[in-house]
């Protein structure tokens, strides 16, 4: 089944067309990676789908229902949930704390909740709580979890934000060049990590500029450059395609 | 820190200060004033540790035990709710006894200061917690106040049933306010606060026939409790603390909440929080007007205990003051901010023998805190159980962009 479909997607800020008439299909439980080169308009997709940006035309839907307009939180609450290319993590939380606002969406003590701290509020806390740290053991974190975010490591880091990601249940999770920066050893635990997301049902879009993620956990890859999809197909597919390589390494 | 440490520190900061001001306060006066600190200040310590620890309050017993504490040592003793409570009750039995003896001028004071306190609580959801910078906090105030000093010398309505409504009232400006400036952010937000004080407080100069203009109210009702009438100083002590309990109380749990955790992660970064499932627009507004809702109370409070409101109550300069506490205290930190308040009101007031250069004095320790503690005196309680060795790597790598 197609859970996330987008047709003729165009975004342009001033003079640059940062998407043009992008049409990609993410189906259900499937791996797939967004790639091409810097300025591709990779991110600009991901803010697009998430509701950061609205295109200035075409069409996304996922579990075919119309995402266009909607407001970031709502599209959250819709079930995609992301990860940014540079880390925002709410550095003056601790572990436990950020992953406990990636489940917002999922909790509904309000105010007035919050005063009287009835019995089903601190109830609703304890659950958060430990979901959010069966989270935080997922991510292998759950000795950080009293740590503020800004004192991680940057690989940990990087698995926190996967981790709150994940806390709002996610049907569809974007991912942002998830391994930048990311040593081999930590890119193989990320690896696996993502496989893991995965057979918890978990659907995953990718942006990511490391080859061997990319060829490695895909079932799909899709190529953009300069705003448009030049190829889509499986990692072997699109390692031949000439127009893939052409974009990266040039005509000569 | 160990014990003796903090014994040490304490008793440093005492003596320090003592020889400081021996020359001109005198012996007697000065031993005073450092025997002061030091109990006080180690009393702070252990509030600040108490209240810090109850943050993981939460957490199921079993997910608590798995979570390897940061450090061994005292720092991973956790009171349990009954120490906790009991150390809470003697810390209110003191307070309740406090004032116990002491004149009249002493009681102003303190009144004074629990009028702030409570202010700088209410400021420090929206700026310490929501990180909205509101410099025209002030107006709730005066909403508050004028509230009561209408509804009491037009209708004569009772302070206890004005007290909720001038609540209100602030509220419901509070959400106006955050409708308007909803977009804005920091600078421009700062900008627009700042012309909604003026504008507060040249419509309260200027519209005659309500307010009576720069004369302001006189002969609002003092509060009463059948035929006992709130006249002494003492009285008004007493029902501002049960104010500032109630604030302390009510702030207390907002932050420990799903809709604390909402503005702190706002505060931290809005597009995160936003992808997170955050409504950032009702909570932005939403802070304001709870903010804006200890400000009101307040100002009930101010108008029952002068009986007198006027224009130039509710100022600017008021509304800096206000903002000096919170982060002088620590932003963010609710024993920091009322350890703010208390210093800004009451600071002045020890340093009176000085005369004029109370000010002066008072600014420079202003700018020396903001050079050497830009985090606050208390800062984030939890950014004392982080410090740790491995902070460098984590500043040299935030550096080196790496």
């Amino acid at each position: 089944m197609t859970l996330l479909e987008t047709e003729n997607v165009s975004k342009v800020f001033g003079g640059l067309t940062a998407l043009d008439r992008v049409a990609i299909a993410v189906e259900e439980g499937k791996i797939v990676s967004l790639i091409g080169p810097n300025g591709a308009g990779k991110t600009t997709f991901f803010n697009c789908v998430t509701g950061v940006y609205a295109p200035d035309r075409g069409r996304i839907t996922f579990r075919a229902r119309p995402m266009i307009g909607r407001a970031p939180h709502e599209i959250t609450r819709q079930g995609i949930a992301r990860t940014f290319q540079s880390i925002r993590l709410f550095a003056e939380m601790t572990a436990l704390e950020n992953v406990m606002v990636g489940a917002h969406a999922q909790s509904r003590a309000g105010i007035l909740g919050a005063l009287l701290r009835s019995g089903w509020v601190l109830e609703e806390e304890r659950t958060l709580a430990s979901k959010a740290f069966q989270l935080l053991e997922f991510v292998g974190l759950t000795d950080r979890a009293e740590v503020w975010a800004r004192h991680l490591s940057y690989g940990e880091q990087r698995r926190l934000e996967i981790a709150r990601a994940l806390a709002s249940d996610p049907v569809l999770l974007l991912l942002d060049e998830p391994a930048a920066g990311m040593n081999p050893r930590e890119t193989e635990d990320l690896m696996r990590l993502i496989r893991r997301i995965r057979e918890q049902g978990v659907t995953i879009l990718l942006i990511e500029h490391d080859m061997k993620v990319v060829m490695g956990i895909s079932d799909r890859v899709v190529v953009l450059n300069h705003g448009e999809k030049i190829a889509e197909g499986s990692p072997v597919e699109i390692q031949r395609d000439p127009r893939v390589i052409e974009a990266y390494l040039g005509t000569t | 820190m160990r014990l003796p440490m903090l014994l040490l520190r304490w008793t440093g900061i005492a003596v320090w200060i003592g020889l400081l001001i021996l020359p001109f306060a005198g012996l007697r006066q000065a031993v005073l004033i450092a025997a002061v600190i030091a109990l006080g200040g180690l009393l702070w310590s252990a509030t600040i540790w108490v209240s810090a620890s109850s943050r993981m309050q939460a957490l199921t017993a079993e997910t608590a035990r798995r979570i390897r504490p940061p450090e061994a040592g005292w720092r991973s003793f956790r009171p349990t709710v009954p120490q906790r409570q009991a150390f809470f009750v003697l810390l209110l039995l003191l307070l309740m006894i406090l004032p116990l003896g002491m004149n009249n001028y002493i009681m102003d004071v303190l009144t004074l200061a629990g009028i702030y306190v409570v202010l700088a609580l209410g400021l420090n959801i929206v700026v310490g917690m929501a990180g909205l910078l509101d410099l025209g906090y002030i107006s709730f105030y005066a909403i508050g106040a004028y509230s009561y000093a209408l509804l009491s010398t037009k209708l004569g309505v009772s302070f206890w049933i004005a007290l909720p409504l001038g609540g209100m009232a602030a509220a419901a400006f509070g959400i106006a306010l955050g409708v308007i400036t909803l977009r804005l952010r920091g600078d421009y937000l700062a900008i627009v606060t700042l012309g909604f004080i003026q504008i507060v407080n040249l419509v309260l100069k200027n519209w005659d026939s309500v307010t009576n203009g720069p004369n302001g109210i006189l002969n609002i009702g003092r509060p009463a409790i059948g035929s006992f009438v709130f006249s002494q100083p003492i009285h008004f002590y007493y029902l501002i603390l049960g104010l500032a309990l109630l604030t302390v109380l009510a702030v207390n749990r907002l932050n420990r909440s799903r809709i604390g955790r909402a503005w702190i992660a706002i505060r931290e970064d809005e597009v995160a929080a936003q992808a997170m499932g955050v409504d950032t627009t009702r909570m932005k507004i939403s802070a304001f007007a709870l903010g804006a809702v200890w400000a009101g109370l307040a100002g009930v409070f101010f108008a029952g205990k002068f009986a007198f409101v006027s224009p130039e109550s509710f100022t600017f300069f008021e509304s800096v003051i206000v903002l000096s506490m919170v982060v002088l205290g620590g932003m963010g930190s609710i024993p920091g901010v009322i350890l703010g308040a208390l210093i800004v009101v009451i600071l002045p007031e020890v340093l009176r023998e000085f005369a004029s250069y109370r000010m002066l004095i008072f600014g420079v320790a202003l700018v020396l805190m903001m050079i050497f503690r830009p985090q606050g005196i208390i800062g984030n309680p939890r950014r004392r159980l982080e410090l740790r060795p491995e902070d460098e790597d984590a500043i040299m790598r935030r550096r080196t962009g790496v």
